[in-house]
């Protein structure tokens, strides 16, 4: 894994204008509203993404009632705390422990938890992310820094349809004595998708 | 239909380039082409699935070279042409045709703020489930040339229904506007080796979210 430079940006020069003249003509047409499309893009930059799943991981280790509504039925514990929305209409919590580990993927597509974690980040949906989690998931795993043990058993979920899927990662040991908060900031987007652990290492208090 | 889009298991597709610190978008124009899916799909003038379908339609050389957001581009200028609500000609030019009328009203600020009100595809009613929790079945071999959502290495596979997911809307139909088709929709367990032979873990399993009609009992 690299964290070079992505070559995804090398788009023809035209396309921004492509889309700014369709735009132009969308709003002409009364198709949409500018404005709305400004509100769209700051909640998704600004207030809707990993941050969100987080604070129900952070809540789920502290509060043993929630973590289990969490894991029966997601959907409705995910709205106690107001996550819901588009591509979050019916979710379904994994949990992952020393003897089991979720990876999530859509194979088809980029399905993704969109209330929790925000927009999917370029690698969950590009071809060799895409192509091997079903078929190599130890592998893709390892190239994330994670080498699982033969005995852990490795459940990949394919999202082929609208169920959408929030890993609740292992509480790391030594992190008795944080705050929900606290914890919340150790969680990463990473491990909630199931391609990373939450690290003793990360834990600083 | 069995388009590159379909991608699980395929190999040569090379490692997964990770990006540290990465932003919501890499530029405007991505961010605007979001907002405009966004924004026109709440007009109502195509569903989720048709929207999926439009990508899938991109030729395969362009798809695996273009990037995320032009493939949304692409798909969108597609639905527009489709659904009416733009001409070649006005996007061409990037003006509304003479005499051509607003019909709908656009999506408001207060609407694009609220996340709630989403319809979804879970259904109340829909055809009864034909397989329940634990039971052996086998995902069936078909090709459709229209949109699906039965990946091409789960096909002919057994698994073990895991969980059952209630009702949804029916992709295969709905994508072509030719009705939600209700039905019941399941995670079905695979374990690894039954779609990837001798060389994956026997302890391991890919759970796929499956419809009815894609499943016979096996």
């Amino acid at each position: 894994m690299s964290g070079h430079d992505h070559e995804h940006q090398a788009v023809p020069s035209d396309l921004a204008l492509r889309v700014k003249a369709l735009e132009s003509l969308l709003v002409q047409k009364g198709l949409v509203d500018p404005a709305a499309l400004d509100a769209l893009i700051d909640t998704y930059e600004h207030k809707i993404g990993p941050r969100n799943g987080a604070r129900v991981v952070a809540r789920a280790w502290v509060d043993p009632a929630y973590r289990q509504r969490l894991l029966t039925d997601a959907t409705s514990a995910l709205a106690e705390l107001g996550y819901l929305g588009a591509q979050g209409e019916n979710m379904v919590v994994l949990e992952n422990t020393p003897q089991v580990h979720n990876l999530v993927v859509c194979t088809l597509c980029s399905c993704y938890p969109w209330p929790v974690l925000g927009l999917p980040p370029v690698w969950y949906k590009s071809a060799p992310y895409r192509s091997r989690a079903v078929i190599d998931p130890r592998g893709v795993l390892r190239e994330f820094g994670l080498e699982l043990p033969e005995d852990v058993e490795v459940r990949v979920w394919d999202s082929t349809a609208e169920l959408r899927y929030l890993i609740l990662p292992e509480r790391p040991a030594g992190t008795e004595k944080l705050s929900e908060d606290e914890l919340a900031a150790l969680v990463t987007r990473d491990a909630m998708v199931g391609v990373a652990r939450v690290g003793a290492s990360e834990v600083t208090a | 239909m069995n388009g590159v889009h379909d991608m699980g298991g395929m190999h040569g597709m090379g490692p997964v380039e990770y990006e540290s610190d990465e932003p919501v978008f890499h530029a405007g124009w991505e961010a605007r082409v979001y907002a405009l899916v966004r924004a026109t799909g709440a007009l109502g003038k195509w569903n989720i699935d048709a929207g999926r379908h439009s990508r899938e339609l991109i030729p395969a050389a362009e798809y695996l070279r273009m990037s995320y957001y032009e493939k949304w581009f692409a798909g969108l200028l597609d639905l527009l042409l489709k659904s009416g609500l733009a001409t070649r000609a006005e996007i061409a030019q990037s003006q509304p045709a003479p005499g051509s009328h607003k019909a709908v009203p656009p999506l408001t600020v207060e609407k694009a703020r609220t996340p709630i009100g989403v319809a979804g595809s879970k259904r109340e009613k829909g055809a009864a489930a034909r397989f329940h929790v634990g039971q052996q079945v086998r995902a069936r071999n078909i090709n459709s040339t229209g949109h699906t959502r039965l990946p091409r290495y789960a096909r002919g596979k057994v698994g073990v229904i895991d969980r059952d997911h209630g009702v949804h809307v029916f992709p295969d139909t709905n994508a072509h506007f030719l009705g939600e088709k209700p039905q019941h929709v399941y995670s079905v367990r695979f374990p690894a080796r039954e779609l990837w032979g001798e060389q994956a873990s026997p302890r391991d399993s890919v759970h796929i979210d499956l419809w009815d009609d894609y499943l016979e009992s096996a």
